[in-house]
């Protein structure tokens, strides 16, 4: 059974369809796995019984003209799931049932996709090594004590460590793409407005986009594919053409001409993420396409943008949380007694601080010093981008200022923190898709992400020159099941 | 306050203050489902009844704009001849209360979708135009009760996110009389338009009132407190009268009056500072990152003006031009769209030959008069447009007395009957047979010898005597214009 | 510029969190350094440039006005903290 977890997306669907796996055998297995995996923590919420019997159900009447027949996922925990806990990795939502699903894994489920479970995540996506969960600290397979990456990393960590063969994330400023650089799988960050946001527990909405997870490019393309829709239900979302990413695939980039942003050679940069940037550089060329030299000035602004902007939304999306219509409430001797214990106990730290932040940049007088004047940085640094999209078709970046870190070691240094996110962020405050796929290791064996940023839409391009480099590259994970004893 | 008065000023001492005031309208836009939630907005359901998983805020719900209540907010700005703004922008107002499940209000701040307008108050001493500021479009709150348990409130979220236009005056207004006018002409307005039922007793039509004062002929603003919240016109005139003089009261001593938010108390008839509240706000508006700015074409308005119907500005003046109303008559008749309706039905249903100051003069006094004693609005009147232009008729030709007319009146109320059937029923059709009414009248002066004689003596006074004897006789049905004529040749 | 205790007690007002004294030194620190890192933004001059409103280039799409969503009021009390099944029910609002 074992092997089933190592196969990837599309070899369990092939082997669903020529009815050499059932869904229950692929469920089980990945059940099996998952309950051996504890000790990495990836999960909030488990459904495995639930699943089996969909599973068993599947098998009685296999619709297999559906795009994810009968195939276990877990998700994180920031999307809802009706009748599923979903805890945004919050106390304040410890006990929080939703009675609807969130469009994005309504579409998975309508291709015949089966939910194992609700992934660990940073407390309301804030956080880049989901040691922010109120659900403790996620391991990353690659090693013991090492963070997964965050906001996503029980999803990037339950992919990584085969206890799900795709995933989706969510990303404001790199929480799919980062941990996807530190757990060696494929993370995408579709263009704002690509994929609806209808019932995903906010962070900064402005800037918050789910994407899809997975062991390789083909896997990642497909999975696109189903969760990005038109949905009327959210007002951000857009109505435009949207390919068939897993059919339209191709590893022809010849004649693609490819940005280098010299900006993002950073100071304190380790070597061997500079050596991993020319490895790539390489790669793309011997593919055929063009290396094109590019600026964009405005980068080293973009996280301070960030800090100003996401904080801001997020101090307003959370103000929901107030023990009132759901979730956690502190007893309180009246209203505003209740509101403010509940808000105390219910945050973590974390989140405190991004909302008292948020608070502060919107509060009469600093409006303008900071969140207008951020927003208009948010302006220069999409300018930039548009600049440069006149002379190339993509930009290619390392995903990461570093591989993976230590549990612990940023925990109490939020600047050091919000630095990992110092490639990412620019993407989000530009609205644009980035992929980030597995492209190397440094000198302890841990996993390095390349990443490549597209044109707003364009989601198809940068696909196929990660389809292109990723043969190329020919990275392998080295996982060594370290946590299953 | 008397409406003849045409200055509502305060006197102190040997000091004449004028009283400066403006209006925050909140108007809840007529719509079935709510501004950003496809939520009922039915007045008077079951608490919680009405709250869609947007309106309760629920985690990852998202706000989605109703076409209609765009359109109803553009229409009103067509009505108030205000300016429509093509791009609009929806800012989050935060703050945190037990009704606002958000814990921002979705309202519009720096962009609204209407700019500058006006409306034209027609006061007794003339018109008057009050410049209005901007109209913005808003959610409403829940409902907070807190007299249902003694250590708990009730939150009802029915009302929240139910669209609200907010009409905001210029500091244009001047005494309470004016407040009164200008919120029946706004809401004749909206009323016309079909973009607010005006209904304030439902909430669906209440204000917040700008308060200041100055010395008479002064130019400067005074210090400004704002009455929350209030939601009928008697009480915006006694909150005004109450602040004003209070206000006048803090300058006489020499005190300074603070810019706050204040309460009116209904029953003590008084104001109270609300600033325990006032502390903690600081609303931090930003731009709704949920939602995109809100872009509509020259055509999308254009459209809308064609759908906007003939308002009471323009029907006052068709009907002094085109029924030779006088501007007083033609106010009261377009005051309301609904009696406007009424009348111009009555006119249509006269047919050729028609008496319409005569329809005037029934409408504005014998139908005014029941609905008023049996407070029915006039669609709720019990005697339809047709039977009263019926009824009219009939005195216009001559079939009944004015007197008899009004017997009738009274007897169509009960199901609306048919004048003319009532007349027939009851054998009430005036007489007008020449010939019978000579004998009548001989038989009354010679039953009175003696007062006739007087009469030709020269006591003209006691013509009205044989009128009036005439009449009784007939039991009212004497044609009044026929026993003058006999009266006055037999006499 | 930098934030103090007084700044600190007076968002955590507005956000509605308590804190206690500790609580709000370690913010004064955090808060401190993370709007250091935020100052950088001065370097920059932004008279002129036009605010970023929305990232998504298109307009606000309108829907029909229909009720949709009715009767489901069990559903919108059902993860509440407190109620009556008529009722949210909170502590006294205290003026």
């Amino acid at each position: 059974m074992s092997d089933i977890t190592k196969q990837s997306l599309s070899s369990l669907i092939k082997n669903i369809k020529e009815k050499k796996l059932s869904s229950v055998e692929i469920t089980k297995a990945f059940i099996d796995r998952s309950e051996k995996s504890n000790e990495l923590n990836a999960y909030i919420t488990e459904d495995y019984s639930s699943a089996l019997d969909k599973a068993k159900k599947f098998d009685q009447k296999p619709n297999l003209d559906l795009k994810l027949p009968g195939i276990p996922i877990a998700v994180k925990d920031l999307f809802c799931t009706k009748n599923i806990r979903t805890t945004a990795g919050s106390k304040i939502l410890d006990n929080f049932i939703p009675t609807y699903e969130s469009t994005i894994t309504q579409n998975i489920w309508n291709e015949g996709a089966i939910l194992l479970g609700k992934l660990n995540c940073d407390e309301f996506a804030m956080g880049s090594s989901n040691e922010t969960s109120f659900y403790g600290n996620v391991q990353n397979p690659i090693d013991k004590n090492l963070v997964p990456g965050g906001s996503s990393g029980g999803s990037a960590s339950a992919l990584a460590g085969q206890l799900t063969p795709i995933t989706i994330g969510t990303d404001t400023g790199g929480s799919i793409r980062q941990p996807a650089s530190f757990t060696g799988t494929v993370g995408l960050k579709p263009t704002y407005g690509s994929c609806s946001r209808y019932g995903i527990v906010a962070f900064a909405s402005s800037l918050d986009q789910a994407g899809p997870m997975a062991q390789n490019v083909k896997d990642c393309a497909l999975l696109q594919e189903i969760i990005s829709t038109y949905d009327p239900k959210d007002s951000t979302s857009i109505n435009f053409k949207r390919n068939e990413y897993s059919k339209d695939l191709t590893n022809n980039i010849k004649g693609k001409r490819i940005g280098i942003p010299k900006e993002y050679r950073v100071e304190d940069m380790p070597k061997e993420i500079e050596e991993l940037w020319q490895k790539g550089i390489q790669f793309v060329k011997d593919c055929g396409a063009e290396i094109v030299d590019i600026s964009l000035p405005h980068t080293s602004y973009a996280l301070p943008t960030y800090y100003i902007v996401a904080p801001a939304e997020a101090s307003s999306n959370l103000a929901r949380y107030d023990g009132v219509k759901y979730g956690f409430r502190a007893m309180g001797e009246n209203l505003i007694d209740m509101y403010e214990k509940t808000r105390s106990e219910g945050f973590g730290a974390e989140v405190q601080r991004r909302i008292m932040i948020g608070t502060y940049v919107l509060s009469s007088g600093y409006y303008d010093a900071y969140y207008l004047k951020a927003q208009k940085v948010r302006k220069l640094i999409k300018n930039d981008f548009d600049e440069a999209y006149k002379k190339v078709d993509a930009i290619l970046t390392p995903s990461t200022p570093s591989s993976a870190f230590k549990i612990g070691e940023k925990k109490d240094d939020p600047v050091s923190m919000y630095l990992n996110d110092i490639f990412t962020v620019p993407v989000n405050l530009a609205g644009l898709p980035g992929i980030s796929i597995p492209a190397g290791h440094d000198d302890k064996g841990y996993p390095l992400g390349l990443q490549i940023i597209g044109k707003a839409f364009d989601e198809q391009n940068i696909l196929n020159i990660a389809y292109a480099m990723e043969e190329k590259i020919d990275f392998k994970n080295k996982i060594s099941d370290w946590w299953i004893k | 306050m008397s409406k003849n008065k045409p200055e509502y000023l305060i006197n102190r001492n040997d000091n004449q203050y004028e009283v400066v005031i403006g209006l925050e309208v909140h108007a809840q836009v007529t719509s079935d489902s709510k501004l950003f939630s496809t939520a009922s907005t039915k007045f008077g359901a079951e608490p919680n009844t009405q709250v869609s998983l947007v309106d309760a805020a629920f985690p990852g719900m998202l706000p989605v704009i109703n076409e209609y209540c765009v359109k109803q907010a553009i229409k009103t700005g067509i009505g108030l001849k205000a300016k429509i703004n093509k791009r609009s922008v929806f800012d989050r107002k935060n703050y945190f209360y037990a009704d606002l499940p958000q814990g921002y209000q979705i309202s519009q701040f720096k962009d609204p979708i209407v700019g500058e307008g006006k409306v034209i108050l027609d006061m007794p001493e003339g018109q008057k135009e009050i410049g209005i500021e901007r109209l913005h479009l808003e959610q409403d709150a829940g409902k907070s009760i807190h007299d249902l348990d003694p250590k708990n409130t009730f939150v009802d979220l029915n009302r929240s996110g139910v669209a609200l236009m907010e009409i905001v005056s210029k500091p244009d207004l001047r005494s309470p009389d004016e407040v009164s006018t200008y919120i029946k002409k706004l809401r004749s307005i909206m009323r016309y338009l079909g973009t607010c039922d005006g209904n304030m007793q439902e909430g669906s039509l209440r204000a917040d009132v700008n308060v200041s004062v100055r010395t008479k002929g002064s130019k400067d603003l005074g210090t400004r407190c704002e009455i929350k919240n209030v939601n009928s016109i008697k009480f915006m005139q006694m909150a005004i009268d109450f602040e004003a003089n209070r206000q006048v009261d803090l300058i006489e001593e020499g005190k300074s009056i603070d810019q706050e938010t204040r309460l009116y108390d209904t029953k003590k008839n008084e104001t109270r500072s609300m600033r325990s509240k006032e502390d903690a706000h600081d609303y931090r508006y930003f731009p709704d990152p949920d939602l995109l700015p809100l872009e509509v074409s020259d055509q999308f308005i254009e459209k809308l003006k064609t759908e906007i119907p003939e308002l009471p500005d323009d029907k006052k003046k068709r009907f002094i031009d085109d029924f030779n109303l006088s501007p007083y008559e033609a106010t009261i008749l377009v005051s309301d769209f609904e009696t406007s309706k009424y009348f111009e039905e009555v006119i249509t249903k006269m047919g050729k030959n028609k008496d319409i100051k005569l329809a005037v003069n029934w409408i504005t006094g014998e139908l005014f008069a029941i609905l008023n004693s049996k407070n029915l609005e006039i669609s709720q009147s019990p005697i339809s447009a047709k039977n009263l232009a019926i009824l009219i008729n009939l005195i216009k030709n001559g079939t009944i007395s004015g007197k008899i007319a009004k017997t009738i009146f009274e007897l169509m109320m009960d199901g609306d009957k048919d004048p003319q059937k009532i007349v027939e029923e009851k054998g009430l059709k005036q007489q007008s047979d020449p010939k019978a009414l000579e004998a009548l009248i001989d038989k009354i002066i010679n039953d009175n010898r003696e007062k006739a004689i007087e009469y030709k003596q020269g006591k003209e006074k006691l013509f009205g005597f044989f009128v009036g004897q005439a009449m009784k006789v007939s039991g009212g049905k004497a044609n009044p214009q026929l026993i003058n004529e006999i009266l006055k040749k037999k006499l | 510029m930098s934030i103090d205790l007084k700044t600190i007690k007076h968002i955590s007002k507005l956000s509605r969190i308590s804190v206690d004294e500790q609580k709000a030194q370690k913010l004064v620190g955090d808060l401190n350094s993370i709007f250091k890192f935020i100052e950088k933004l001065n370097e920059l001059k932004t008279d002129n440039i036009e605010p970023l409103t929305s990232i998504a280039e298109t307009t606000l799409k309108l829907r029909s006005d229909e009720v949709k969503s009715k009767d489901i009021r069990e559903q919108v009390i059902k993860n509440s903290p407190q109620d009556n099944e008529d009722y949210f029910v909170v502590p006294k609002v205290i003026e």
